[in-house]
């Protein structure tokens, strides 16, 4: 850091929470919201490498249009179990679960969340649901794909359906336990001045990210229940053959899984407010604006599900109207991405590496949120519905957009994380790598898609073998900037800079304590006195402890 | 937010480090319990959504499934729920005055109420197992055994019956078929049945045991004017239960009993 303050060089603090004390015990029985965060991370980390280890088997078998690899069976299987782990066990737990469970409490100036035990029981709900899973991967797999749809899944397939759903289950209520723990924390928990209106944007998102998961996932509960009911029993709630109606099941699933990439997507967003207001040195621009379309998503994200049945043979009346309501989730998703831009214009921005990634989520966003426009219409959508067109405009949001969110996210937090830097040339390095391969492997498929190549599909005609080799070859390249930061950040842990409580010279008060924080967050609970995003000539530089 | 107005409070064996009053720590706990409540609001919502639908769908094997039930057990049931909400109310409020014995009392009056609750439940399952009205064929003698299972007068073949009985406010211009097929198609309503009801008594049995948990603090003399909040939202869950089976009894046990659809 080659600023004012780092003529005094920067030391770590005698005591702080992950010195606080030792041994297995202390991490397992921890009720400490940082620690149950350092937790989640090795968690999902886990399932996002494993999901990643999927993936990668996926585009090796798509090299070629023959399907020379893999069966049919374990085709299907492998994109079932990529989908899965990658939603249930990596996306959805990612920022709130990570980011979230560390950084919420100290925001909004509490000494822990509303309830450290329920946190604590949250991660084990988790790890339950984990182990689920994973059984259900080893003794076999699943190949429903992510969506089950039944009666395919309830009554025609022979893999290990209800071990998963079970395994679905138990992670959905630990997401319902953080959400819980979120929105209590933020309405009972904040620090004396700490008005709604000086509330960061972060928090913003994921209150209205944990919103979804209080009132989506019961939702997603009840639908899993009921599947394993049918399955294990057969009786008729989804399967026509027993009397039941299968595009209910659809209706219920995506009353969750709808909203559900909004739980998804809305805390990467709140990470990127953070992180362009910093690096621009500006205040952010329109901020009620920012915090209000966070609610507002939430709020549009649950009138929108039908959207994914527009072929399903759901009405051409509630088709037309929940078209148009998918539209209207465009208008606050717009609304951010302007807010962005306007406030990184005429600002003193610094392409640090959380920067970078930023600005590529921007990007990235926009072309995942546009092409979602094209599928929001009725006439496109039945042309490029289940291709991989699809795939492409999903992967823009949620890889594009939430896993680049969540490791500049984690790139600007590891100094509050871990009190020490990560070497800055590999982690640019690795920005711009994960944003070449990132496109270089789901633009063609946005090509894919419309030529017509349908998802899911084990083997496809000779001519679409060159975007699918273009694709795979993205693919090695994406894995490369993903496996560059496991190595320099646990290389940072060791022989990484001392950070120093504030090196990016943010506001907030995640920057006031030190870096890694006390275990009570502060060593006296702050008073607020000023706007979040007090940058600026005539802001005053943050006091610090 | 409260800040540290409070002196007396300040040092209650029962704060919690990360609040600062006893204030807030009851606000939170209640405003937590109450975002919990609206997740199981949520859930019983969707069962309550996909029950409608099919309501609405097979409305007749509906009311034949809901005539065959037994109304006056599920009466009865709703009276003792009704009670243990009382004993539940009571409770709250003598940990509210602080009057240990009435507490314990009030409780495990409660408790008994739920376990004679969860009694009846168990045997209206029993007879469902007895007149094979247990949907599906992995549990029971299976449904639709036509014949092999007719051995009490509930069995479906005399729902078939019963459709067409006068004396049971059937029709009997409905053709022998078609009573036949609605009978059939009771066996969804079966399904909900026990998807909705098994719901509602696993909840009552976590229900016996928060209140198993409460017994055991309220019998040490935790509770008092200072400090009420686990007996409070204790209290909370179990009328939250309790209403959800208000909104059940009608809807299972009640539909249409003076006709047969068509």
């Amino acid at each position: 850091m080659s600023t004012a303050t780092a003529i005094v060089k920067p030391v770590m603090p005698e005591r702080h929470y992950l010195n606080d004390n030792y041994g297995i015990r202390s991490w397992l029985l921890t009720k400490d919201h940082k620690r149950i965060a350092i937790l989640y991370l090795f968690s999902i980390s886990f399932f996002f490498l494993l999901g990643g280890i999927f993936a990668a088997l996926i585009r090796l078998h798509l090299l070629t249009p023959n399907g020379e690899l893999f069966q049919a069976d374990t085709y299907n299987k492998l994109f079932t179990m990529h989908g899965v782990n990658m939603v249930f066990f990596f996306l959805i737990p990612s920022v709130p679960a990570v980011l979230g469970n560390f950084l919420m409490p100290i925001m909004v100036g509490a000494k822990d969340l509303a309830f450290p035990k329920v946190n604590l029981l949250s991660w084990y709900i988790y790890m339950v649901g984990a182990t689920f899973s994973l059984i259900a991967m080893v003794s076999g797999g699943v190949d429903t794909g992510w969506t089950f749809y039944a009666p395919l899944s309830s009554g025609y397939l022979r893999t290990h359906v209800i071990a998963m759903a079970v395994g679905i289950l138990f992670a959905g209520f630990s997401s319902i336990f953080t959400g819980l723990n979120f929105i209590v924390t933020v309405h009972r928990m904040r620090a004396p001045g700490m008005t709604w209106g000086r509330l960061p944007l972060f928090v913003w998102a994921n209150y209205a990210a944990s919103l979804i998961m209080i009132l989506g996932t019961p939702v997603l509960a009840i639908t899993l229940i009921l599947l394993a009911l049918e399955r294990g029993f057969h009786i008729g709630i989804f399967d026509p053959k027993l009397g039941g109606d299968p595009v209910l099941f659809q209706h219920m699933f995506w009353f969750y899984s709808h909203p559900a990439v909004y739980i998804m997507i809305l805390p990467g967003m709140g990470v990127v407010s953070e992180i362009v207001t910093c690096f621009s040195r500006k205040r952010v621009f329109g901020y009620s604006f920012i915090a209000f379309s966070s609610i507002a998503i939430a709020v549009f994200g649950f009138v929108v599900w039908a959207h994914h049945m527009f072929v399903a043979g759901i009405s051409v009346y509630s088709a037309l109207v929940f078209s148009l309501l998918s539209y209207a989730v465009a208008i606050p998703s717009a609304v951010k991405v302007f807010n962005w831009t306007a406030t990184m214009y005429k600002g003193s921005v610094k392409m640090d590496t959380p920067m970078l990634y930023a600005v590529a989520f921007i990007g990235l966003f926009t072309i995942g949120g546009l092409t979602g426009l094209f599928l929001a219409a009725l006439g496109l959508d039945v042309h490029v519905h289940d291709t991989y067109f699809v795939i492409a405009h999903f992967h823009y949001v949620m890889v594009g957009g939430m896993v680049t969110a969540y490791m500049g996210g984690l790139h600007f937090w590891w100094p509050k994380l871990t009190g020490r830097m990560y070497p800055e040339a590999p982690a640019k390095l690795a920005a711009i790598v994960t944003f070449i391969g990132f496109n270089l492997t789901f633009f063609p498929q946005f090509i894919l898609g419309y030529l017509g190549m349908p998802r899911r599909y084990w083997a496809y005609p000779p001519e679409f073998q060159v975007l699918n080799v273009l694709s795979t070859a993205g693919a090695s390249i994406l894995s490369v900037g993903f496996i560059l930061p496991l190595l320099y950040f646990l290389y940072s842990l060791k022989y990484g800079e001392v950070a120093g409580d504030n090196p990016w010279q943010a506001t907030g008060l995640e920057w006031e304590t030190s870096s890694p924080p006390p275990t009570h967050n502060f060593h006296q609970i702050p008073v607020v006195t000023k706007e979040p995003y007090a940058y600026g000539e005539d802001a005053e530089v943050p006091v610090v402890h | 937010m409260s800040t540290s107005q409070t002196t007396t409070t300040e040092h209650h064996p029962a704060l919690a480090h990360q609040f600062d009053s006893m204030e807030q720590q009851q606000d939170a706990s209640t405003f937590g319990m109450w975002v919990f409540l609206l997740t199981e609001i949520m859930m019983f919502g969707g069962l309550f959504t996909a029950y409608l639908i099919y309501r609405l769908k097979y409305y007749p094997a509906f009311v034949a499934g809901s005539t065959s039930i037994s109304v006056g057990w599920g009466f009865a049931n709703t009276l003792v729920l009704i009670g243990s909400s009382f004993t539940m109310a009571m409770a709250v409020w003598a940990a509210q005055k602080g009057y240990r014995k009435s507490q314990v009392w009030l409780l495990l009056a409660t408790m008994v109420l739920g376990a004679a609750f969860l009694g009846v439940k168990a045997k209206e399952y029993y007879d469902k197992w007895d007149e094979c009205h247990i949907p599906g064929h992995v549990i029971g003698k299976g449904f639709n055994t036509w014949g092999g299972c007719s051995v009490t007068n509930k069995s479906l073949g005399n729902i078939a019956e019963e459709i067409r009985d006068p004396k049971h406010h059937g029709n009997p211009n409905i053709p022998e078929g078609a009573a036949e097929q609605t009978a059939r198609q009771t066996e969804i309503f079966f399904s909900f049945y026990f998807a909705m009801t098994g719901l509602h008594a696993f909840h009552m049995v976590i229900g016996l045991g928060l209140l198993t948990w409460l017994l055991l603090r309220a019998r040490g003399g935790e509770f008092g004017p200072s400090y009420y909040t686990p007996v409070e939202l204790g209290g909370l869950y179990w009328h939250f239960v309790d209403i959800v089976w208000i909104f059940l009894f009608p809807l299972l046990y009640l539909i249409s009993r003076h006709q047969h659809g068509v």
